[in-house]
């Protein structure tokens, strides 16, 4: 049998459920594994030792009682350190937040407390989620376990990592423009971002509002289908939650994908895409066709200027949100002569290079004699690429494409070339700015690396996206691990 | 490339202090992110109204009721400097 640390979340709860295993058992075991492989991974900013402690003591005291503890309990998550969390510091990977302690749970830790969350750390990220390589943290990068010489893909890097050596069952990341799908793509995972509205973002640290979106980093669909449950439904303390009802993902993994309709976007298959990734993405095509799914090429035009749009659009929105680290309430402060002097020279200090890169983009794209040429325009764009997805999503159930251009790329390869960072969210930003669901799932390894299958639905059809995943998933059964020749065995 | 004195102006505007070497770097850099992005441009949006959210619910309300809310303590316990219950903040005029 494999170690418990690299078992699938669901088969531990029914080892669980079954008085097989204890919560102690499986906390000890992963606990072992991230004192093992830590110090190679740097998948965590902070460890969570007394808060997994704590509620393993509580499942343990539950079970003794004859009562469930929920279906998180005794199943130790990573958490991304962008979710505020009451009583640990939550830092975004960035200096300026190093010492900050929340006073309140974000919504989806409060639900997942209800649920009997076994948070065994915070993960580490890119400064506020900015960047596509977990490289731009002040803590440090995060290395891919699947070769340590290469990143883990970001921003929620260190929630896959942790997830793919072994350090946490399952885990929570964010995703503004793929920081979930990429990096579980990279990772050999799976990962979605839900429908914008879905998942409540009260106590998820701002970077753009209209798309930043909390989801699950799993090894199979079922656990992902498994964590949506727990983190979806309205909330009133967030205005962009929707009141929608939430179905049972679990229930619709199983029904037929038979007759369904796939497309397969143009635009997302162009020279970009390496061919290693795109030979194991179509014959991912044949398996669907298998599947008695039909599999069609559709053109959404704008596509084209999605990423172009996106790194305006969420810069501006993060140049705006971020005016609130100015040294007053919480964080770091710099002193200075007076108080302008101050807010400046503390968030020179306090930002890292990326994030300063993208307050100065955003401040210019919304300063006087711009707006119109770039924040407007980008905005119209964004209106002709939800009209392109909603005239697709007339003739086609779900669209496919590759998560990433790439398998993962090595260390430092893209840090100096912002640009050539920002290709690697190609794929994935459209969903973002229309809004709509999109998994990435592992389908296939290309030079020994993971290679991941974007599946994007319509608005809050969650439910179809993730009955493919997992027929998908199934047909396919690709089962790998990282080993120990480059990563960690 | 955009000008030093416009990366300049924009640092200003963001509150952000630049090193010498930093207003270099920036405006090469995102002088190569606008060129970039320059294609937008040439995207005919006439007639077409831009999106700033996708959901459409506007006004969004709560019944005015008296819920709990953080103490003071609470309000002020990552304060960089605080006293007598205020956050203490460097003369302003």
């Amino acid at each position: 049998m494999e170690p418990i640390y690299l078992l699938e979340a669901w088969k531990v709860r029914e080892m669980l459920l079954r008085r097989e295993l204890t919560p102690r058992e499986v906390l000890q075991a992963v606990w072992e594994r991230v004192r093992e492989v830590e110090p190679r991974v740097n998948a965590y900013i902070t460890e969570t030792w007394d808060a997994a402690e704590e509620a393993v003591r509580e499942a343990e005291k539950d079970w003794s009682q004859g009562k469930d503890p929920g279906p998180a309990a005794g199943l130790p998550m990573a958490v991304k350190d962008i979710l505020c969390t009451r009583g640990i510091r939550t830092t975004c990977a960035s200096l300026i937040l190093e010492n900050f302690v929340p006073v309140y749970d974000a919504t989806v830790i409060e639900r997942l407390k209800a649920a009997g969350l076994t948070m065994i750390g915070k993960a580490n990220m890119d400064e506020f989620a900015m960047g596509s390589s977990t490289e731009n943290s002040y803590f440090g990068p995060t290395r891919n376990p699947w070769d340590l010489g290469r990143v883990p893909g970001g921003s929620s890097g260190g929630s896959a990592a942790a997830v793919a050596a072994g350090e946490a069952l399952w885990a929570l990341g964010s995703d503004t423009g793929g920081s979930i799908r990429q990096p579980a793509s990279f990772c050999g995972l799976v990962g979605m971002k839900p429908t914008y509205g879905r998942v409540s973002r009260y106590g998820l640290v701002a970077f753009a509002s209209s798309l930043d979106q909390v989801g699950p980093i799993t090894r199979c669909v079922k656990d992902c289908a498994l964590l949506l449950q727990l983190i979806c439904g309205h909330d009133p303390k967030d205005s962009t939650s929707l009141p929608e009802g939430v179905p049972d993902f679990l229930a619709s993994l199983e029904g037929d994908v038979r007759g369904m309709r796939a497309g397969v976007p143009r635009e997302l298959m162009g020279e970009g895409i390496a061919p290693g990734v795109k030979r194991i993405v179509v014959s991912c095509f044949e398996v669907l066709e298998d599947l008695g799914m039909k599999v069609e090429e559709v053109s959404l035009p704008h596509l084209d200027y999605a990423l172009d749009a996106y790194y305006i659009i969420a810069p501006a929105e993060a140049s705006s949100n971020l005016a609130r680290y100015d040294g007053v309430r919480y964080g770091l402060r710099v002193e200075g002569e007076d108080v302008l002097d101050m807010y400046s020279r503390t968030r020179a200090r306090g930002f890292g290079d990326e994030v300063k890169r993208r307050i100065m983009l955003g401040t210019y794209a919304l300063s006087a004699g711009y707006y119109e040429a770039y924040y407007a325009q980008a905005q119209k764009i964004r209106t002709l690429i939800i009209g392109d997805f909603r005239r697709a999503f007339e003739r086609c159930d779900v669209l496919v494409s590759p998560t990433s251009p790439t398998v993962a790329f090595r260390l430092g390869e893209r840090l100096e070339d912002p640009l050539a960072m920002y290709m690697s969210d190609i794929c994935t930003i459209p969903v973002n700015l229309a809004g709509l669901p999109a998994i990435s799932v592992p389908c296939g390894l290309d030079q020994g690396l993971p290679v991941g299958f974007q599946i994007m639905g319509k608005l809050l059809d969650e439910v179809t996206v993730l009955r493919v995943a997992y027929a998908l998933e199934q047909a396919l059964g690709f089962r790998a691990r990282p080993d120990s020749s480059k990563g960690v065995g | 490339m955009i000008g030093r004195k416009e990366v300049e102006h924009v640092a200003w505007l963001a509150r952000l202090e630049l090193s010498e070497e930093e207003k270099d770097k920036f405006s090469q850099q995102l002088g190569r992110i606008l060129e970039h992005a320059e294609r937008i441009k040439s995207v005919d949006t006439s007639g077409v109204e831009p999106t700033s959210h996708v959901l459409p619910l506007k006004n969004v309300m709560r019944d005015d009721e008296v819920r709990p809310g953080l103490t003071q303590e609470e309000a002020l316990s990552n304060a960089p400097r605080r006293e007598g219950g205020y956050f203490v903040v460097p003369r302003i005029v």
